[in-house]
């Protein structure tokens, strides 16, 4: 029984300063604000999620006609508006220098 | 020691209490410091719930009978490991069973995705919140820890549970079960920090795919031990503890298809938080039915402990999740249409559509005599027959539309192009079907259909490996673009292989019973089984009888199997010990059971000859295979979401 209290009073001393580390580390913090997802950062997300889908869908679409599940006259149908929204997508992306230089890459990607 | 159990059960509660309301007012005050710190709660929640559960290993592997959860599940002479696996054997034990799980795994996710913490705020206080209603029931309601005078010696496991399967089977369902409320917490995470991008689908991917993993290959070793076990001939028996995981399994199924949607087109997001919250709650359900004492009766679910608590966790549940996608539905509104409903993305919707259709039928099937009874006070159940009619109505098509689905491309699909990719798989179908009335096999109207739309399937599955190689010049290039989709038809492959096992065993199986005295033969479709001799010996923890039986074919010797019965003088109890064998020509199982052996040495034999039964544990090989590839990480992938996700 003695033993038994030992260790369980060990338990929740480690674990109390376990829970208490990150006001332990940091008594007085610059801020200690959660960081959050701005509207704007929002909205990179979800264009980024946008570009992401139409490279995706163009390149299901290039491997959907070669293994010949697409017809020609479908491929050539669908290629064009796909084409303009992934266009679209990367333009709304690139005021962001970062967004700019990230495309040949992600292109190369998706070409894969 | 059972003092150091309830204090670190305690503990447990006690953290994952503070981590509950400590990371609700750090997500609601966006206080960084609270956040963390509820973390450390759920992370040192673990540690905690791991020193209790050490302290009942050690009881049970030192037969501690003070332990009154030891001594009402193991005896002195019961061999270690089963020992050891009455840990999840009883009711404290599996709840104990679901909180390590829990929080090892909320532990983990956490430490995974720490660097998304707009994400992960909301979603630990969801987490915590299941860890503490299980905490709550082992410190209160339910405790593994409770003591008394030891008695001279334990009640003994039931003989069925002393099993090699029951080693891992259990602890499979449950690395299931409880996996599931990782994609639950952080979808629900996702719809209270307003964060409904597909983060939390990314954040989750592995964590489903490994639950539902889990919750498959658990049901099949259940499957192999009910097969081996039990003695009655069969494998599923459409039980409410079977179907338990069943449900879980069927809407994770489903949402594993839907997600897919949403990433490629940005559609069903309600659907995959319905979806996602459904797979949860018939989880907590699952558990629910089979460790309140409800599946035998309602007076017996009166009398349990937990049987109302468990009861008010799930409505809890179920009104938090309904009401919080209701709360969140602006957010979760699709730019994005349906374009054709001949489309990839309309197959899945299909398959979807089936899927859920199944599990909700099954669900009916399960409450329905619970409900019958707490209404009009007499049981009325449903049983097999209807059972086998909605998996027969949704379960064909369903296999049916693995093998379109493949086949049809994204967005719209023409005609023209259908007509060239489906037709090897059609002329594959038709031969079958022709084939197998050829030869007689016509019988069983659900076993053609199986064959056929199995040959089906088959021929997409092959097709879309050999023109996807043709396509990229390799096939591990061509899997390594694609883990996921490939791994996936890995897995419907596997699917496959489990259609015909059971089309084979369940509508072309034979059965005979008869009463042979020593030397007596019996025929059973085209073996001929011979009584030799009878003879008892004594095991570790049972009296062993067992007759010796020579199978032969064809005049030829093929195997001795020894069906008999095992007597275990603590427990009090007798079990079937069938005897099997395996037919490398059929793919299929000669199956024996002692039904009985009377004082004049009469052996009533019942045999059960069994084709193809042997795939459905082949399947499950493959099953595992298929979801290994779809998990593997892909650094291309990897990449382009790190770059995605950079500064959020």
């Amino acid at each position: 029984m003695t033993l038994a209290l030992v260790l369980g009073s060990l338990l929740a001393v480690v674990a109390v300063v376990i829970v208490a580390r990150p006001f332990l580390r940091e008594p007085a913090p610059a801020s200690d604000r959660l960081d959050e997802l701005g509207e704007l950062d929002r909205l990179r997300l979800t264009l980024a999620e946008e570009r992401d889908r139409a490279l995706a869908a163009l390149k299901e679409l290039e491997f959907d006609h070669r293994t010949g599940k697409v017809s020609d006259d479908d491929y050539r149908a669908q290629l064009g508006p796909l084409r303009q929204r992934a266009a679209e997508a990367l333009r709304a992306l690139e005021p962001r220098a970062e967004a700019t230089r990230e495309v040949p890459r992600l292109q190369r990607d998706a070409a894969r | 020691m059972a003092a150091l159990g309830r204090a670190a059960l305690l503990l447990s509660f006690g953290l994952a209490v503070y981590a509950l309301v400590a990371g609700s007012l750090a997500a609601r005050q966006k206080k960084r410091r609270l956040a963390l710190s509820a973390q450390n709660a759920l992370l040192s929640a673990f540690g905690t719930t791991l020193v209790a559960a050490l302290v009942l290993w050690s009881a049970l592997a030192r037969r501690d009978l003070s332990f009154v959860y030891v001594a009402q599940h193991i005896s002195k002479s019961l061999p270690t490991g089963y020992a050891l696996s009455a840990f999840w054997g009883g009711q404290e034990g599996s709840l104990l069973l679901w909180l390590l799980i829990l929080t090892a795994y909320s532990a983990l996710a956490v430490f995974l995705n720490r660097r998304n913490r707009d994400l992960v705020v909301w979603t630990v206080p969801v987490l915590a919140g299941v860890a503490t209603f299980f905490a709550f029931m082992l410190c209160f309601v339910s405790s593994p820890f409770e003591t008394a005078a030891a008695p001279a010696d334990g009640a003994g496991m039931v003989p069925s549970l002393q099993n090699p399967y029951m080693l891992a089977h259990p602890p499979l369902l449950y690395l299931g079960y409880v996996g599931l409320t990782i994609p639950f917490a952080f979808g629900m995470g996702a719809l209270l920090s307003r964060r409904t991008d597909e983060r939390w689908l990314v954040a989750t991917r592995r964590w489903t795919l490994a639950a539902w993993t889990f919750l498959g290959v658990g049901q099949l070793l259940g499957a192999h031990w009910a097969y081996v076990e039990i003695g009655w001939g069969g494998y599923y028996a459409w039980d409410p503890v079977e179907n338990a995981a069943l449900m879980p399994w069927l809407a994770a199924t489903a949402f594993l298809h839907s997600v897919m949607i949403q990433e490629k087109r940005g559609m069903l997001k309600v659907w995959n938080m319905v979806l996602v919250a459904l797979a949860f709650n018939l989880s907590v359900f699952g558990t629910f039915l089979t460790r309140s004492g409800v599946v035998n009766s309602i007076h017996s679910f009166s009398q349990s402990p937990i049987g109302g608590w468990f009861l008010g966790f799930i409505v809890m549940c179920v009104v938090f999740s309904v009401g919080l996608i209701y709360w969140r539905l602006p957010l979760l509104r699709a730019r994005t249409k349906l374009e054709s409903l001949v489309s990839r993305e309309a197959t899945f919707l299909y398959n979807n559509l089936l899927l859920v259709a199944l599990c909700l039928t099954i669900l009916w099937g399960v409450t329905y005599p619970l409900l019958t009874q707490a209404v009009r006070g007499t049981t009325r159940s449903v049983s097999k027959p209807y059972y086998d009619f909605f998996l027969h109505s949704f379960g064909l098509p369903l296999l049916l539309l693995m093998g379109i689905g493949p086949l049809v491309a994204w967005r719209r699909a023409s005609l023209r192009a259908l007509g060239r990719t489906f037709f090897i798989p059609i002329v594959a179908a038709v031969i079958t079907g022709a084939a197998l009335i050829a030869v007689g096999l016509g019988s069983s109207t659900p076993g053609l259909l199986a064959y056929t739309f199995s040959a089906f399937v088959a021929a997409s599955i092959v097709l879309e490996f050999t023109r996807g190689t043709r396509a990229t010049g390799s096939l591990t290039k061509l899997v390594a673009r694609n883990r996921r989709r490939y791994g996936g038809y890995l897995v419907h492959a596997a699917i496959l292989l489990l259609a015909i096992g059971i089309a084979g065993s369940s509508a072309y199986q034979t059965v005979r019973e008869k009463g042979l005295k020593q030397g007596q033969s019996m025929q059973v479709a085209g073996y001929t089984l011979t009584y030799e001799s009878i003879g008892t010996t004594a095991e570790a923890n049972a009296q062993a009888t067992r007759a010796v039986v020579d199978v032969s074919r064809g005049g030829k010797h093929v195997a001795t199997l020894h069906p008999g019965k095992n007597f275990y003088p603590v427990e009090n109890q007798v079990s079937n010990e069938v005897s099997i064998y395996h037919d490398p020509r059929n793919l299929g199982d000669v199956f024996t059971i002692a039904d009985g052996i009377d004082r004049n040495g009469t052996l009533f034999l019942k045999v059960l000859v069994k084709p193809l039964v042997n795939l459905v544990w082949a399947a499950g090989f493959v099953f595992v295979f298929g979801a290994l590839v779809a998990m593997w990480p892909d650094a291309v992938e990897q990449r382009r979401l790190a770059v995605r996700y950079a500064t959020t």
